[in-house]
């Protein structure tokens, strides 16, 4: 039959092959690459607009860009590191590690995963080609405010809502294929509370997507129809209300931005435990947390918009639920370092860049309960203290949280382990760029620099210079990861099986590479792990 | 196996409900955001017309002592050519008496405009206490080129408003009409 088979299979010139199998594959492990390099992709691209961002910021007075100009990279560096770079990140994560940690063949729904992916390069190009347009890119900053982007917006704001429909509908499959899995394909004996806490963290995140982004659908497809059918739901003159559209827009936006991050913890209660030698403190206490983070995140959306005029008991309530999130989180942080606590702990890569999450998310997550108090808010709204509080928790909290888990997995998907010293190297150089980037910010912020402007006053000018030059050397610090990425799929140290001493899990049962193929009949639960088999690199 | 399938099938559905209902939630959220405003008064949004005064005055005392100041502005939006101002900034009313009032509009453009007034009160939770009998607001106005126009404002304070405020201020902003949507549009707005 098998030899039939491929008799019929026409010849086809490598690079028809090469396209067929990219464009038509239905493996989870296929498309996890597929999204990870256009995550990968997107980050390089994005993160050139903030290079234009901080060039132009480098001193006062406008050198670079044009104010328009300016603005456009504004918006898009944001749209594109939320929709472009997190969230694809993070689902090819899941592509790749959900079926491995659950012991399940493949994603629930293969051909609709296929589907997910290739939607979104679609949707980026779309995104991107506005920037080449007459009038230019959309400028009215990722949070797309009407009227700025209704009665104001450019020629090319209804290829961006184009783009945010597409994202937004692959997304939502994303997530339904996730759950679906997770809820079906689990292998036998692994019960929902002994799955393991990225799979929890992705469970929950997918809800969030599909519960928030048909939201976003419909707040841009509001803005279509009053852009071009004469509907008012944002305009005052036809009885509707701006305002409005920020609270339907921050009803999605407030779950979206733990849509960045939920993962990202999953990935750290991953590795810690890892690299401590110890189980993680604290399970049942951690998918709870997870849990009650996304659940409050729905009554917490005012907190973006306290300034906007709204009366004190709205804005206290919005206060005091907002400030409650961060018992939960708190509890995240603890069970962490209690994790950490009398662990044989050692220092590899991904274990640096889980520390670096949880203590760097830590000072965002402190910015943003200053943020949370309505009287000081006022002073913070709009900024750049509420852009060092969101890169602090954006910049080490999701991407170094992504860069873990590509140090920590990579040995298992390339068979291959990455060079340690250049990881190590490029470890330290981003933490030390990330906070001589953002930490000035905060000073800026509280000192009154307003974000989304050009240009600034005289006074703000060291710590702006500061920042740029972090800037910079953060942004060559991603082409030393692009090129630890390259050289460990090209070769490196064979990895074992378990890879690292202390792993546990589905995961680290299967071959490193993982075949083609994994788990086509259900493994064991739990699994036995080889004691002897591991690679670490500091034995 | 066919079990599986059977949930798979049940998950799938159930999913995406959930996230065509979310959709639907999203549209939901503009009458919810509507009402939301106008009962609880946030945002200054005042109710629509008051009832019928005979009703008023038979059920309760026309007037008590207490005065407030009551101020009034007039904006007009971008784009709108019209000419607006109130014909008197601020006035001294005891509460729960009828007062009347106008606004003065002049059509500066050389073609016909349609202009919609959208009130608006400060502080915003004073607006419940606001009660409009008539107002130029209740619907679009339309002047000719160079036309002009008193628009009458008739109003009275609840004498139930809040100890605390002593002023209230009426906030009128106008906005053109597109021509192309004046036809349709329903005129039912406070």
């Amino acid at each position: 039959m098998v030899a039939q088979a491929e008799d019929v299979i026409p010849q086809r010139s490598p690079l028809m092959a090469f396209m067929a199998r990219w464009l038509l594959t239905t493996n989870h492990k296929e498309i996890g690459t597929l999204y990870l390099w256009l995550s990968f992709t997107l980050f390089f691209i994005a993160g050139a607009m903030a290079m234009v961002i901080r060039l132009e910021l480098f001193q006062p007075g406008i050198q670079f860009a044009e104010p328009l100009f300016y603005n456009q990279m504004v918006t898009m560096h944001g749209l594109l590191m939320v929709f472009g770079v997190v969230m694809p990140g993070f689902v090819g994560l899941a592509n790749w590690q959900i079926p491995l940690m659950i012991g399940a063949p493949d994603m629930a729904l293969p051909r609709l995963n296929n589907f997910s992916f290739w939607i979104l390069p679609f949707a980026f190009t779309l995104l991107l080609s506005s920037l080449f347009m007459d009038g230019g890119a959309p400028n009215f900053g990722w949070t797309f405010y009407a009227p700025l982007s209704t009665t104001y917006g450019p020629p090319s704001t209804d290829y961006f809502i184009l783009g945010v429909h597409m994202m937004g509908i692959s997304s939502v499959l994303g997530a339904i294929n996730v759950i679906v899995t997770i809820f079906n394909l689990r292998t036998p004996g692994m019960t929902l509370m002994k799955m393991p806490l990225f799979v929890w963290t992705w469970l929950i995140t997918a809800f969030l997507l599909i519960m928030v982004m048909p939201v976003l659908a419909g707040v841009v497809t509001m803005m279509l129809t009053d852009r071009h059918f004469d509907t008012s739901f944002f305009s005052a003159a036809g009885g509707g209300d701006p305002l409005m559209f920020q609270h339907v827009f921050w009803f999605f936006g407030h779950p979206e931005v733990y849509i960045l991050i939920l993962p990202g913890f999953g990935i750290a209660s991953q590795i810690i435990p890892t690299f401590a030698r110890k189980r993680l403190f604290g399970y049942h206490s951690m998918v709870f947390a997870t849990a009650a983070i996304a659940i409050l995140s729905f009554i917490v959306w005012g907190h973006h918009m306290f300034a906007v005029g709204m009366p004190v008991w709205v804005e206290l309530s919005f206060m005091y639920a907002t400030m409650l999130i961060a018992v939960p989180t708190g509890v995240k942080v603890f069970n962490w370092v209690a994790t950490m606590w009398r662990g044989s702990m050692t220092f590899e890569t991904p274990m640096l860049f889980a520390l670096g999450f949880v203590i760097l998310f830590t000072i965002g997550g402190f910015s943003g309960l200053m943020l949370a108090l309505v009287p000081a808010d006022f002073q913070y709204h709009d900024t750049f203290f509420v852009v060092a509080h969101f890169h602090y928790v954006l910049y080490p909290g999701a991407i170094f949280g992504t860069m873990a888990a590509v140090y920590y997995w990579i040995p298992k998907w390339t068979g291959n382990m990455y060079d340690e010293r250049l990881g190590k190297i490029h470890f330290w150089t981003a933490v030390i760029a990330v906070n001589l980037t953002f930490f000035p910010m905060h000073f800026t912020g509280l000192a009154g620099m307003p974000r989304r402007i050009v240009d600034y006053s005289l006074q703000f000018a060291d710590f702006n210079m500061v920042s740029s030059v972090g800037a910079a050397l953060l942004g060559m610090t991603q082409v030393l990861f692009l090129y630890i990425v390259i050289k460990t799929i090209r070769g490196g140290e064979k990895a074992s099986t378990r890879v690292w001493e202390g792993a546990d899990g589905l995961e680290w049962t299967v071959p490193s590479p993982a075949p083609h193929h994994t788990f086509e009949t259900p493994p064991a639960f739990p699994p036995i792990m080889d004691e002897n088999e591991s690679t670490s690199l500091n034995e | 196996m066919i079990e599986t399938h059977n949930n798979q099938r049940k998950h799938i559905v159930l999913l995406i409900s959930l996230a065509v209902g979310m959709f639907g939630f999203a549209y939901a959220l503009v009458p919810l955001y509507q009402v939301f405003c106008e009962v609880t008064g946030l945002n200054g949004k005042t109710s629509g017309r008051a009832r019928d005064l005979s009703t008023i005055y038979q059920n309760q005392v026309i007037a008590s002592d207490r005065e407030v100041t009551i101020q009034f502005l007039a904006n007009v939006n971008n784009g709108m050519p019209w000419e607006f101002r109130p014909a008197t900034h601020q006035l001294r009313v005891r509460l729960g008496e009828l007062n009347t009032t106008d606004f003065y509009a002049r059509n500066r453009a050389a073609q016909a405009v349609t202009g919609q007034a959208v009130p608006s009160v400060s502080p915003g939770f004073a607006a419940e206490y606001l009660h409009k009998v008539e107002c130029f607001c209740f619907s679009q106005q339309q002047l000719e080129a160079g036309e002009d126009r008193h628009m009458p404002l008739r109003f009275y304070i609840g004498d139930d408003l809040p100890e605390e405020i002593h002023t209230l201020t009426l906030s009128y902003t106008l906005f053109k009409v597109p021509t192309v949507r004046a036809s349709t549009l329903v005129s039912n707005r406070s």
